[in-house]
C-alpha cells in the first residue's frame, strides 16, 4: 500500500504582501519567502508515521513551478521515500477544480495508492476545497479535518479516524481508498535530520508534464471558473487607538467599561 | 428555475447560526437578481425544521427526510444535492463556510464542474453575477472574485452577514427521496463527542485572549474569568499554544481560527502579523499590554498600557458589578 501526501509551496506566514495592478508580490523579512505550506507539515509527518508504524510506502506530490522542488525536498528530508513534481505551463492558473483534476490524474498514475493526505488548507487561497474535489474526481471517500487516525487496516481495507468539527469530535470508519485532510492536533511535525537534508539534496525528483498526466477535463487559467483579477490590499482599520490613561487601574477600567457599553459591544 | 439556493446546516433539530446568516445573504442576493430563494433541508426527522426554515421568508424548501441523512455525511448528501442542482438549475448556491458546508460545496462543485468561492464576507450583484469579497493570503489581502460561467457556488464566512429574521412565507416544502442507499455510503459514523457548553470561537460575539504575557498555564485564569463574566469565548496566541499552556482549539491567528467578534480583548498579546490575520476584522479591539510599542496597539480601538494581572481582574470585577 502506498500513501501519497499532496503538498503545496506557499508564501511564509511572515510574508508581507504588495499589490501592483492586480499582481500580487511578497517579501519575507526572514529571508525565506516560499515555504512548505505550514498546514502540510502535519500531513507529511502523519504520512511518515504511517510508513514507520504500518510499513506503507510514501510519496510526496505537488503541482507547481520548479521552485516547488524545495518544498518536495523538505518532505524527503523529513523522511518521505519518493517525490514527484507535476509541472506544466498548461496547468498554471488552474482554480481548485482544475488543480483537483490534475492531482487526480497524477494520483491515477501511482500504483498501489490507497490513501492521499493533505493539510487542511493552503495558507494562500485558504479554501480547503482541494482534498474533497480530488476525492470526487478519483471516486474515493473524503475525510476532512482529521485529528487522529485511530485504526488503519490495509488488509481489511478500512480506516477509523477522529474528525474535529465545530461542534465536537466525530469518529468515523470509512472504506479505503480515502483522501484525508489533517488538522494541527494530529501530531507534532519533526524537523528534518542532517542526514535527511543531505539525502534530499542529492535526490533527483522526477517532473511529470501534461504528457505524463492524462487529465480528464479542462485545466489551466482559461478553464478556471473563478475570476481572480481583482486583488487589493486591506483597507486600513478606521480607528486610531485611544490609550486610556488615569491615576489608578480602577479608574482606567471604569473608563474602558464606559466606552465598551457606549460602543454597544457588551 | 434559476433561483438562489441555500443549504441549511443543523444538528439535533436546531439550525446552525451560520445558516441564519446564509439565509439573510440569500434573500439579499435573490432580491437583487429578481429571483426566489429555495432552502435545502436534508436530514432525519426534519419536518418541523423545514417548516421553521420556510418562515424565514424563503419562497420554497426542498426537504429530504431519511435515516441515511441523520448525521451529515458528504458521500450521502453531496450526490443528492448535485443531482437536484443538475435537474433544477439554480443560478446561485450558498452555504455557510463551516467544515461540513465546505465539504458539501466542494463535493457538489466537483460533481457539476461548477465554480466555487470560499469564505465570502460580502456579496454584491453586478450585471447579474454575484461578486464576492473574500480575504486571501490569510486575511492579509482582499479579493473581489466571481464565477465566470454556470452555477455560482459560494460559501460564507461566519459572522460576516446578519442573521435572518422570521417574516413568514406563503411557500411550501417539497419532499424528495434520498439518492444514496446506506450500503452505498462508504462512511459510518461511530460516535460524536459534543463540545457543547463551551462558547465556540467562530460563533462568539466576545472573545478574551491571552498571549505570552500571561506567563504560564495558570496565567490564563484571570483571562478565562473575564471571558466567563462577559459570556465570551477564551482565545490564545500561538506562542501560548506552542508552549503547551492551553489547548490548540483556543488558538486565534493564521494557523489557528479566524474570528470576527464584536469585541476582542487581547491580554498580554504583542500582536504578531500572524495573530492579526486571525482577528483584525473584529469590530472593537481592546489591547492590554505592558509594552507601549506592542504592534497590537496599532490595530486596537482602545488600549491600556499596564500589567494584565492588574487590569484584567479589575475589569472582571467592574463587569460583574455592572452586569449584575
Amino acid at each position: 500500500m502506498k500513501v501519497v501526501v499532496c503538498i503545496k509551496q506557499t508564501p511564509s506566514t511572515t510574508a508581507e504582501f504588495a499589490v501592483d495592478n492586480g499582481q500580487v508580490s511578497w517579501d519575507d523579512p526572514g529571508g525565506k519567502p516560499l515555504v512548505l505550506n505550514p498546514w502540510d507539515e502535519y500531513a507529511v509527518e502523519e504520512t511518515i508515521r504511517l510508513q514507520e508504524n504500518h510499513g506503507v510506502d510514501t510519496l510526496a506530490l505537488t503541482m507547481g513551478s520548479e521552485e516547488s522542488l524545495d518544498a518536495l525536498k523538505t518532505c524527503l528530508a523529513m523522511g518521505c521515500q519518493e517525490a514527484v513534481l507535476v509541472n506544466d505551463e498548461a496547468f498554471a492558473g488552474s482554480d481548485t477544480l482544475g488543480t483537483a483534476r490534475v492531482l487526480a490524474a497524477a494520483l491515477g498514475q501511482i500504483e498501489e495508492a490507497q490513501m492521499v493526505i493533505f493539510g487542511k488548507q493552503a495558507i494562500d487561497g485558504d479554501t480547503g476545497h482541494t482534498p474533497v474535489q480530488v476525492a470526487v474526481k478519483l471516486g474515493w471517500t473524503p475525510l476532512t479535518y482529521v485529528a487522529a487516525i485511530k485504526e488503519l487496516d490495509p488488509a481489511g481495507g478500512t480506516i477509523t479516524v477522529e474528525r474535529l468539527l465545530e461542534g465536537g469530535k466525530e469518529t468515523v470508519t470509512a472504506q479505503l481508498p480515502v483522501v484525508i485532510s489533517v488538522v494541527k492536533e494530529i501530531n507534532e511535525p519533526r524537523y528534518p535530520s542532517f542526514m535527511g537534508i543531505r539525502k534530499a539534496n542529492r535526490a533527483k525528483i522526477p517532473a511529470w508534464s501534461s504528457d505524463d498526466v492524462p487529465v480528464d477535463g479542462e485545466v489551466g487559467s482559461d478553464a478556471s471558473r473563478v475570476d481572480w483579477s481583482q486583488v487589493y490590499p486591506l483597507p486600513e482599520r478606521d480607528t486610531s487607538v485611544e490609550i486610556i490613561a488615569a491615576d489608578s487601574v480602577a479608574e482606567q477600567v471604569k473608563i474602558l467599561a464606559d466606552r465598551l457599553f457606549e460602543e454597544k459591544v457588551i | 428555475m434559476s433561483g438562489v439556493w441555500v443549504w441549511i446546516e443543523h444538528r439535533d433539530g436546531r439550525m446552525a447560526t451560520i445558516s441564519l446568516e446564509a439565509l439573510s445573504a440569500a434573500r439579499d442576493v435573490a432580491g437583487d437578481l429578481g429571483v426566489g430563494v429555495t432552502a435545502l433541508v436534508l436530514g432525519h426527522e426534519v419536518k418541523s425544521l423545514a417548516e421553521q426554515v420556510l418562515s424565514y421568508g424563503v419562497d420554497s424548501v426542498i426537504g429530504c427526510d431519511h435515516k441515511t441523512l441523520a448525521t451529515f455525511r458528504v458521500p450521502a448528501a453531496g450526490p443528492l444535492v448535485a443531482s437536484l442542482a443538475r435537474e433544477l438549475e439554480p443560478a446561485v448556491f450558498l452555504a455557510g463556510a463551516s467544515i461540513v458546508g465546505r465539504d458539501l460545496a466542494a463535493w457538489v462543485a466537483a460533481e457539476l464542474d461548477a465554480g466555487l468561492i470560499a469564505d465570502g464576507t460580502e456579496l454584491k450583484v453586478v450585471d447579474g453575477q454575484v461578486v464576492v469579497t473574500r480575504p486571501v493570503y490569510a486575511g492579509k489581502l482582499l479579493a473581489d472574485v466571481h464565477v465566470t460561467a454556470g452555477l455560482q457556488m459560494i460559501t460564507l464566512r461566519s459572522r460576516a452577514f446578519p442573521q435572518a429574521e422570521k417574516i413568514g412565507s406563503s411557500g411550501v416544502v417539497e419532499w424528495v427521496d434520498a439518492l444514496v442507499a446506506e450500503e452505498d455510503i462508504p462512511v459510518k459514523v461511530e460516535g460524536f463527542e459534543s463540545s457543547a457548553g463551551q462558547v465556540s470561537l467562530t460563533d462568539a460575539t466576545i472573545i478574551v485572549s491571552g498571549g505570552r504575557g500571561v506567563g504560564g498555564p495558570d496565567g490564563f485564569a484571570p483571562v478565562r474569568e473575564l471571558a466567563e463574566v462577559l459570556g465570551g469565548a477564551l482565545g490564545a496566541s500561538r506562542a501560548t499554544v506552542d508552549a503547551g499552556w492551553i489547548p490548540y482549539e483556543h488558538q486565534v491567528g493564521q494557523t489557528g481560527k479566524t474570528v470576527s467578534p464584536d469585541l476582542y480583548i487581547a491580554c498580554g498579546i504583542s500582536g504578531a502579523i500572524q495573530h492579526q490575520a486571525g482577528m483584525r476584522t473584529s469590530k472593537v479591539i481592546v489591547a492590554i499590554n505592558k509594552d507601549p510599542d506592542a504592534p497590537i496597539f496599532q490595530l486596537a480601538s482602545y488600549g491600556i498600557v499596564a500589567d494584565l494581572f492588574d487590569v484584567v481582574p479589575a475589569l472582571t470585577e467592574e463587569f460583574k458589578t455592572r452586569l449584575g
